[in-house]
């Protein structure tokens, strides 16, 4: 498959883009083909202008199409680091700057934008991903470190297009409000279940010196546990009820229905 | 963040040696501290030389030597292996409890125990570089000492830095006698006793420790006690979780009968290192273990406070919360 045969058709003002993109554009990456399609909507939009500002005054964008993972050799970037770790079960091999966080690299390179960026310091929880089976946060870990490891983001939990069953109690609990902290939560929250599974302990875990495995969540376990993913809107009461039916095995009831026809006439 | 080079470490040797050979060359282990202070540019490193994969991970009991029966820590295991450690939740439960206490989940499962102790002050004067601060560029003064100062030092301060530590680890160590192990380049090993591994601030607030350039900790000791029935970590923070302590205290009692023949109290969030609570502990061998004895030992450690303007509540707070870490061991 070539990138030709791929391309979609583009018009006057397309190619402009095109024309100021240069060899940009033709070392598309895999996010490569879908900003092309997402610039053909910006100018169908009208926003042409906008979209071409935003690409001269961002650098970010732009480096990150020239920085394509597949072509870009390591002596290109300065302190350019080769890479090659799974992502979601499948095993890919890129070249990055060494600043580059796993974060950074899953959504600007790798084209996944559920792991959110939310304060890039590691306080609020919102990158978390899981790697090697144990929660992380992406947005302090370096790509160049994740050399041979297992990254699961919230892109990898749904199997056949059936939702994970913690992604299925967050729905059912309307476990958030806006939803941009809602993969971080879901990745922290299923790594939970192993840790539990596991009698790892917390904070407020009773007796650390009994061998009880394992741990029975109450609410305040899951309270503490979850306190690395900070949820602004304030979602926590169902965010609670979400990993207390999960890890329980039992529903829990739901505090909201959806409207039906009777409801809405009234 | 500025350019760095990042270099992977095969040995112990080459690692040492990797940091002697470029002194601006820093150590990487788990990252959630030096990254966020190179994302803020507090930090700048050349060089990051990534030692998290060296064979330094084991916990387990020590079979010889003076520790014999305590505990090896390897120093860049998981905070989270060692707090869930068998071993160590069975004997020494009070530092499973402050590992538990300090940070979130999935910050645990990064940092490392080594790193643990060299994670840097998080004085809101120190992160940012628009403000004067000795620890970050010595000779520029301290912003913190006519700042706000909520949750600065009471014990130990200097004018040049008022900043505290912020290990809830490390507090339980310097309570349970922990020793540092540390090798350098030339493969010469080490020992630094805990409560001596960190400095108060002085003149040379920028050394945040005694660990010498290219020295790498190996691994931490703590050597066997009979503390494990009776050990408490407290923590008071502004939120009940994921957040630094304003006050914490490890605290922990060996009886002879109804008479304290040991006591271990150590102090967090009160100064730049560890606190341990020398004057309480003396004052409690031999005595009963009553609340009014444990506050008559918080009065005699808590007379040494200097608070600063704005935190004036934390000596009457690490009071309290001394008498209420002895209390859950009565």
């Amino acid at each position: 498959m070539t990138e030709e045969t791929q391309k979609p058709d583009l018009n006057e003002d397309e190619k402009i883009f095109e024309e100021y993109l240069r060899e940009g554009i033709n070392d598309l990456s895999e996010a490569g083909l879908q900003r092309r399609l997402f610039l053909k909507q910006m100018i169908a939009m009208g926003s042409g202008a906008v979209a071409l500002q935003m690409l001269g005054g961002s650098q970010a964008f732009a480096h990150s199409l020239l920085e394509n993972p597949a072509g870009t050799s390591p002596d290109i970037l300065e302190n350019g680091v080769k890479v090659a770790f799974k992502i979601n079960g499948a095993q890919k091999s890129l070249t990055v700057d060494s600043r580059m966080t796993l974060l950074d690299t899953l959504r600007e390179k790798l084209n996944l934008t559920g792991s959110k960026k939310g304060c890039d310091h590691g306080q609020c929880g919102a990158c978390t991903v899981i790697v090697d089976g144990r929660r992380v946060l992406s947005c302090l870990t370096l790509a160049a470190t994740c050399e041979g490891s297992a990254v699961t983001t919230i892109e990898g939990f749904a199997k056949g297009g059936q939702l994970h069953p913690m992604q299925a109690a967050f729905v059912k609990h309307d476990g958030f409000q806006c939803g941009y902290c809602t993969p971080g939560q879901i990745c922290s929250a299923v790594a939970l279940m192993t840790e539990a599974k596991n009698g790892e302990a917390s904070y407020v875990t009773a007796d650390l010196r009994s061998k009880a495995k394992p741990v029975q969540l109450s609410d305040e376990e899951i309270r503490e546990r979850m306190s690395g993913n900070i949820c602004r809107c304030g979602a926590y009461p169902n965010i609670v009820d979400a990993i207390r039916e999960v890890h329980s095995g039992k529903d829990v009831a739901q505090h909201w229905q959806f409207a039906d026809d009777n409801s809405q006439s009234v | 963040m500025r350019p760095f080079k990042y270099s992977r470490s095969g040995d112990i040797n080459s690692a040492t040696q990797m940091l002697v050979v470029n002194p601006k060359a820093k150590f990487l282990a788990g990252g959630t501290n030096i990254l966020d202070l190179m994302k803020e540019d507090v930090e700048r490193p050349d060089e990051l030389v990534d030692i998290s994969r060296l064979k330094l991970m084991q916990v387990g009991m020590i079979t010889t030597g003076t520790n014999k029966g305590g505990v090896s820590i390897g120093a860049l295991g998981k905070n989270t292996d060692a707090a869930n450690h068998p071993f160590v939740k069975e004997n020494f439960p009070l530092l499973s409890q402050a590992i538990l206490a300090g940070a979130s989940a999935q910050i645990r499962n990064m940092a490392t125990n080594g790193g643990n102790l060299n994670q840097r002050t998080r004085c809101s004067y120190f992160f940012e570089t628009s403000m004067p601060c000795n620890k970050r560029e010595p000779g520029t003064g301290c912003g913190a000492l006519e700042g706000n100062n909520r949750l600065h030092a009471i014990l130990g301060w200097s004018e040049k830095c008022i900043a505290v530590h912020p290990s809830d680890m490390c507090v339980a160590l310097a309570a349970l006698d922990a020793v540092v192990k540390v090798k350098d380049a030339k493969g010469k090993e080490r020992s630094i006793p805990f409560t001596e591994y960190h400095r108060l601030p002085g003149d040379t607030p920028d050394k945040d420790n005694n660990l010498n350039p290219g020295e790498l900790i190996t691994a931490i000791e703590i050597p066997k006690n009979n503390f494990a029935a009776k050990s408490h970590y407290l923590k008071i923070r502004d939120r009940s979780s994921y957040a630094f302590a304003l006050i914490s205290v490890a605290a922990a009692l060996d009886m002879d009968g109804s008479q304290v023949k040991l006591a271990r109290i150590a102090i967090g969030g009160v100064s730049h290192k560890p606190w341990r609570a020398l004057e309480a502990e003396r004052f409690l061998v031999g005595k009963n273990t009553s609340e009014e004895n444990f506050l008559k030992a918080a009065e005699a450690e808590m007379k040494m406070a200097k608070p600063l303007e704005h935190n004036k509540y934390k000596v009457e707070m690490a009071k309290r919360a001394i008498v209420r870490a002895l209390m859950e061991l009565v």
